[in-house]
């Protein structure tokens, strides 16, 4: 594993006591803030406001199938890693409608919804989420098939990355090489730092909005030692992974086992309830619907998020073509680590973990992976 | 529009609870809409004034125990042009197909004073089972937007949108953090079918299974889930043995865990 490290220019050092003005400045210069809160037992994205409405103190245990919160002494800010869902809900609502038209005469005439453009701040954007973050850029709003309402919204993001100094326990980041610290695709990466009871910030600004926003705290420059501490934590948490994926060969070993007997193994406990393709950060697919209102004056097309999982997604003129759910998890697996790489040359899991905790039967992507390719 | 004649919709009542009907009059604002596409032709619940048949669209609530019911539902085909069961009566027989785990005539010689006087079936029994059904919708009670959707797609022409997806895809959707993983609460919405807007969940509670099972149910793999979160096989029983207890999956993964 290479060494993670922190750049020599530019980082700086944020204490706690200030972090409210990261706040304030962001919300000053118009963001609406949405950040990790406790809600119901788990930590959810929500709109936020203040320094103490974040999970102060809270830690979460994973594993397949089961959340815990746990509250700890220190009171970190961020000391759970993801939430219950990803922040794709924000760029990628999971309903909208497209259009909707009027009858006209012999016509109709068609309304466009109004662009969305509020201005978001994402505080607290773990590197996995950033990586489908950069996976949703190039699927919906680069190339032929533009979605303009992500790309609206996409475009007045600020994203606030923190680096994770502890991995969660269903994350295996590492081996997919989008974490556990953050490389690209952020304004501000902070590394939280809670040392012989200091709690300060590592910040690292990585584009120019960031630097500008960076001028307006109360920073100071950082020891070495500071730096040291910091990138020793990164390393540790990248290390302290228990699942693991390989990554660069999985594409072809699991090419290989279309006719596996053991997709039918999993089809026995999985419910096909779609709710790993919902928690997933890098999941895209819709279904889109046409209604129409009593009086048939009024007409609707409404988008939502729908899944491989159901039996409609695979509905084709006479039929669906995936009945059984053997056939449902294996596109599932497929997509994520064989056809996504043929589709758009990137991996479409990026190790976030999600799938394996919040699937309701505990069933875990690394695992069956492994169980397909490395059985022998 | 005014030159077209508006098509006739009754309403037809069998064993159950009205709530389904119910949800069509707390249609409330749609009602008026419905009222000026359609001729509301039978709804007793509603009025009085009663249009003969045939009828474009019949719903019907409720499921058969009794003789003269099964003779009923045939003449109620013979007068519908589309015939539309509406909740888990009519679409599964409802809460009071307990009776089918049971003899009737020990619930009967119980709470009557004149067990004499009545003539019921052994069991409670879903329409379809008795008529070809030509849409379902589902739920305890029924959710007015599907029967909304449902009426509007029919006047229109066109497919109803509603999906036979899990209610955890509704549950996501709609940013609800999952009782089950979070909690350990024993939920059926991975087996059940949306349309409730995964109402319970929402709550802090577990899904119920109202609207009945999902298109690809696998009972079996919840139920050992629901054995690893140590729910006592007795309640595993119950939770399957609910306003759905006779639909298929429901019923056998509850006979799987009697013992
Ligand atoms: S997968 Fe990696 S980046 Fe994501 S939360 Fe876990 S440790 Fe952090
Ligand atoms: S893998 Fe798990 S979350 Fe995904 S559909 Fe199957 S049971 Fe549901
Ligand atoms: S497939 Fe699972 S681990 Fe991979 S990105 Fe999606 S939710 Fe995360
Ligand atoms: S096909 Fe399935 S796994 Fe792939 S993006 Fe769509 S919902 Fe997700
Ligand atoms: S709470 Fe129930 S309905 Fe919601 S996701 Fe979890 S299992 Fe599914």
């Amino acid at each position: 594993m290479t060494e993670i490290t922190l750049p020599d220019k530019d980082v700086v050092v944020l204490e706690r006591k200030n972090f409210q003005g990261l706040l304030d400045a962001l919300s000053d210069s118009g963001y609406e803030l949405l950040g990790p809160i406790v809600r119901d037992s788990a930590i959810v994205y929500e709109r936020i406001h203040a320094v103490d409405e974040l999970p102060v103190g809270w830690v979460d245990v994973c594993e397949p199938g089961k959340y815990r919160l746990v509250k700890e002494k220190k009171k970190t800010l961020f000391g759970c890693t993801i939430g219950s869902q990803s922040w794709r809900r924000f760029l990628h609502p999971p309903t909208s409608k497209l259009w909707e038209a009027t009858r006209d005469g012999n016509g109709f005439k068609v309304i466009q919804p109004e662009p969305d453009q509020v201005k978001r701040a994402l505080i607290g954007v773990r590197s996995c989420d950033l990586a489908a973050l950069a996976i949703h850029d190039k699927i919906l709003s680069q190339g032929q098939y533009i979605d303009h309402s992500y790309q609206e919204r996409r475009r007045n993001l600020f994203v606030v990355a923190v680096n994770c100094v502890r991995p969660g326990g269903t994350c295996f980041c590492a081996s997919m090489k989008t974490g556990p610290k953050a490389t690209s695709g952020f304004d501000l990466a902070l590394t939280e730092m809670y040392v012989s009871n200091r709690h300060y910030f590592i910040v690292e600004p990585g584009s120019k909005a960031g630097k500008k926003l960076v001028d307006k705290l109360p920073v100071r420059q950082p020891k070495e030692s500071e730096i040291k501490a910091a990138q020793k934590e990164l390393n540790k948490a990248a290390s302290g992974m228990t699942r693991t994926i390989d990554s660069e060969h999985i594409g072809k070993l699991l090419n290989e086992k279309f006719d596996d007997p053991h997709w039918e193994a999993i089809a026995e406990r999985c419910l096909a309830c779609g709710n790993c393709t919902m928690v997933c950060p890098t999941c895209f697919c819709t279904n889109v619907e046409d209604s129409t209102d009593l009086t048939g004056q009024h007409a609707q097309r409404q988008r939502w998020w729908d899944s491989c999982f159901t039996v409609d997604y695979s509905y084709i003129h006479g039929g669906s073509i995936r009945t059984s759910v053997t056939s449902r998890y294996r596109q599932w697996m497929m997509h994520k680590l064989v056809y996504w790489q043929e589709q758009f040359g990137m991996s479409g899991c990026v190790g976030c973990g999600r799938c394996i905790t919040w699937c309701p039967v505990g069933i875990d992507i690394t695992e069956e992976a492994r169980q397909l390719t490395v059985k022998e | 529009m005014a030159a077209v004649k508006k098509p006739k919709l009754a309403v037809w009542k069998f064993a159950s609870c009205d709530g389904c009907q119910l949800s069509l009059l707390d249609c409330e604002d749609e009602l008026l809409a419905i009222a000026k596409e359609i001729t509301i032709a039978n709804f007793p619940e509603a009025s009085r004034a009663i249009v003969k048949g045939p009828y474009d669209i019949s719903l019907v609530e409720g499921s058969i125990t009794t003789p003269h019911d099964a003779e009923r539902i045939h003449k109620i085909r013979r007068m519908s042009k589309c015939l539309v069961t509406i909740g888990a009566c009519a679409t599964a027989g409802g809460i009071q197909a307990l009776r089918n785990f049971a003899d009737v005539n020990d619930f009967v010689s119980i709470v009557y004073a004149n067990p004499a006087y009545i003539e019921t079936l052994n069991k409670s029994t879903p329409i379809a089972d008795h008529v070809f059904v030509d849409f379902e919708l589902r739920g305890c009670p029924i959710n007015k937007y599907q029967l909304v959707e449902f009426i509007s797609a029919t006047l229109n022409g066109r497919k109803p949108n509603i999906g036979t997806h899990s209610v955890c895809m509704e549950c996501k959707m709609k940013g609800n953090v999952c009782v089950m993983v979070s909690s350990g609460i024993p939920c059926l919405g991975p087996v059940t079918q949306m349309g409730c807007g995964a109402l319970c969940p929402s709550y802090n509670r577990g899904c119920f299974g109202c609207f009945g099972p999902m298109e690809s149910p696998n009972t079996k793999s919840l139920a050992a889930w629901f054995e690893r979160l140590q729910v006592p096989s007795d309640d595993i029983v119950r939770m399957f043995r609910g306003f759905n207890a006779y639909a298929e999956p429901f019923r056998k993964e509850s006979e799987a865990h009697e013992k």
